[in-house]
């Protein structure tokens, strides 16, 4: 039998995120966000975020290694990922900036699909309706107006009597989950979704990672208030918690979902986090941040709190952690040699889904393009008779 | 067969689309309670209600944004943008999102969304009001572009634009919208072929949208000084219907393009090209353009003589059959 909680020393100030596990290992409890431990799987959240690491950092291997062009580290964001994700029912619908690994993790999309966007042998790599989960987008910002819209699609399919509430179980709206980033909310169009989903009282959720960097500016190139903050002149509730804390991560999407649900329209989450690597393998963290605060929040890792609070409390068997770890040495090898294997792109391709139908002049260009890739492939061929 | 005006036959359109497809909806600024500042979603909101035709925040990217999300919902959206010159904060999402989606997804996601955009001058209007963007459109692979110049054209092409599963680009030109004409519920042309509108033998002037009411006044006008002159309204700018284009300059050998945008790197140009691609050795004389200058859009007190009217493309004639 678990103890009460205590309250959160830090419950008492009002900007500071709110925290229900704390680097110690220790829930704790906060008025502001009720939540119930028994109501979450710890080990099972201990096991997604593992597992996400393990996906991150074998991507990043393979991008040393050749055999992709580029990887966007999420490395220091698992909690935030896992704990937003958890929240989602299988009818919600989710929209991803690029770098939402650990959503699709939890999501249950097949891990080697995310790899063919950034091997270049796809633009996309899955279908968003296996796991309601759209493509990545790349463009700051631009997936916040898409989950408003799919929203307003929803909200109109109720009115038309499409939804069909016996497969979802809840007899409640499907919400839609958008991640954003710190540095998209300086975008325009990030400011018209939150107007759009508050003047509309739209089911969707606004799940920011404020991971602090947006490449090489801090927050405070994009804001003078905190991110949660910022939703009061919208109208929009804000909600700010501690991003490496998945069970704040977890209960504040848990509610915001469930309000979504139920009309109770849109929230923004800020879950206040750090982005442990580079923007991306092509950047270079040390030209413009201080090594003292990377090591400062390593010591705020979002795994290593819940493996505290796991081996403390006893929740688990030592042989758990073992199963986790070699599970994921599993699962990285298989990745790897998956991401080898992944099907080169046909150079037919752009041509066919350009549009629903090829045009006359796109006939002929691809024409003309196989014509060259023939005499491409004759040259080498002469070239090798030669040799 | 009834006539009415462009603007009318719009509407017509658009309660045609409403009515028949449950999945059809108007998202637009002020186009619900007023119809529309050309009055063209007129009556539209009072009779299929405020889900569907939609009076969105003051937000061109956020109009057309959510259209790509309802697309992705099983929607067919149809964005109003009040003004040509108000369409470039949209533009991000038209060309990084709504263009890509289908070949990004390996042809998964269709966005069957339209964008209805006034365009043009000769109204008289301030700064933005009279701008001729189809280019920049045009030049996107992805997009599809159209543009109507009568009412019997606006009344089938937009229900065209709307059945379509690529995005459309519906250019309407604004200065035509009280123009009256037939409209007949005749099977008409696919929404991507250009159309000869008058048969000629000496000369070939292709125009679009506003400019195909002048260019058979040119017709008429040279037809007393003894030329023929075939006039072919292109109505569709992406994908180009070329292979009319060329069968006409193929037989009259002399080509003369007109369009209201300017110049440089404009429609004219690439209509020019793949003419000499084609029919280089049928050419009597240089391809010439009558187009609008290489300046932003003028004062409207200098519309009148800044725009390429009938004068214009006349002297071009001239100079294309003096060769």
């Amino acid at each position: 039998m678990p103890r009460t909680p205590r309250t959160s020393a830090k419950a008492k100030d009002r900007s500071s995120p709110i925290q229900l596990l704390t680097p110690e290992g220790e829930i704790v409890r906060d008025n502001k966000l009720p939540f119930d431990p028994l109501s979450a799987d710890l080990p099972a959240l201990y096991r997604d975020m593992v597992m996400t690491r393990r996906l991150d950092t074998e991507a990043i291997a393979l991008q040393r290694q050749g055999e992709l062009g580029l990887w966007p580290s999420l490395f220091g964001q698992e909690a935030a990922q896992v704990g937003a994700a958890r929240a989602l029912l299988p009818n919600d619908m989710v929209f991803p900036t690029y770098r939402e690994h650990g959503v699709a993790w939890c999501r249950g999309l097949d891990p080697a699909s995310l790899l063919g966007l950034f091997r270049g042998t796809t633009l996309g790599g899955w279908d968003p309706a296996d796991a309601n989960f759209n493509l990545y987008t790349l463009v700051i910002g631009a997936q916040t107006l898409h989950g408003v819209g799919y929203a307003m699609g929803i909200v109109r399919d109720l009115a038309r009597d499409l939804l069909d509430t016996s497969k979802g179980g809840t007899g409640e709206l499907p919400a839609v989950l958008v991640f954003l980033g710190d540095g998209a909310l300086s975008e325009g169009e990030t400011n018209e979704a939150f107007i759009w989903a508050t003047t509309q009282s739209l089911p969707v959720v606004f799940f920011c990672q404020n991971n602090q960097w947006a490449i090489s500016a801090p927050y405070s190139v994009q804001s003078t208030v905190p991110v949660a903050q910022r939703a009061a002149g919208f109208g929009l509730p804000g909600v700010r918690v501690d991003g490496n804390d998945v069970l704040a991560c977890l209960a504040a999407t848990r509610r915001a979902l469930r309000k979504a649900r139920t009309g109770g329209g849109p929230t923004l989450i800020e879950a206040f986090t750090y982005r442990r690597n580079a923007h991306t393998t092509a950047d270079d963290a040390s030209r413009y941040r201080e090594s003292a605060e990377e090591k400062e929040w390593a010591g705020k890792d979002p795994i290593a709190r819940l493996h505290a609070h796991l081996t403390a409390t006893g929740a688990v068997e030592p042989a758990f952690f073992d199963e986790v770890e070699a599970e994921a040495k599993d699962f990285a090898e298989g990745l790897r040699s998956r991401c080898r294997a992944l099907p080169e792109p046909d150079a037919s391709l752009p041509f066919e889904h350009t549009y629903a139908e090829m045009t006359p002049e796109l006939h002929r260009q691809l024409a003309h393009h196989r014509a060259h890739l023939a005499s491409l492939q004759e040259t080498a061929e002469h070239a090798g008779d030669r040799a | 067969m009834t006539t009415t005006t462009l603007a009318r036959a719009i509407n017509d359109g658009l309660r045609h689309a409403l009515s028949n497809d449950p999945s059809v909806l108007l998202l637009g600024e002020d186009i619900g309670r007023l119809g529309g500042v050309f009055r063209v979603t007129d009556g539209l909101r009072a009779d299929f209600g405020a889900d569907r035709v939609v009076d969105t925040p003051l937000g061109e990217a956020g109009i057309v944004g959510t259209a790509v999300g309802l697309a992705m919902r099983g929607y067919r959206p149809v964005c109003e943008i009040q003004f040509d010159g108000f369409v470039y904060p949209a533009v991000n999402q038209i060309i990084t999102q709504l263009a890509k989606y289908r070949h990004r997804s390996d042809g998964r996601i269709a966005m069957p969304v339209v964008i209805r955009i006034p365009y043009g001058g000769g109204i008289g209007s301030i700064e933005h009001h009279s701008e001729s963007p189809e280019a920049y459109f045009a030049h996107t692979p992805g997009l599809k572009v159209v543009t109507c110049a009568t009412p019997d054209d606006a009344f089938t092409m937009i229900g065209q634009a709307i059945s379509s599963d690529d995005p459309v680009i519906f250019l309407e030109p604004k200065r035509r919208y009280w123009s009256k004409g037939a409209v007949t519920d005749a099977p008409s042309l696919g929404l991507h072929r250009a159309r000869t509108v008058r048969d000629g033998s000496d000369l070939t002037l292709v125009a679009y949208g506003p400019l195909v009411t002048p260019a058979l006044e040119v017709a008429r006008v040279a037809e007393e000084e003894g030329h023929s002159v075939e006039v072919i309204d292109l109505r569709s700018l992406a994908p180009l219907d070329t292979a009319t284009v060329i069968a006409s300059v193929l037989r009259t050998g002399r080509l003369v393009v007109a369009h209201e945008a300017s110049r440089t790197h404009g429609i004219g140009a690439e209509i020019a090209a793949r003419v000499q691609e084609e029919a280089f050795y049928a050419l009597e004389a240089p391809v010439l353009r009558v187009t609008g200058y290489d300046t932003p859009y003028p004062p409207s007190r200098l519309e009148e003589e800044w725009l390429p009217g009938v004068e214009r493309m006349l002297a071009a004639v001239d100079r294309s059959l003096a060769h």
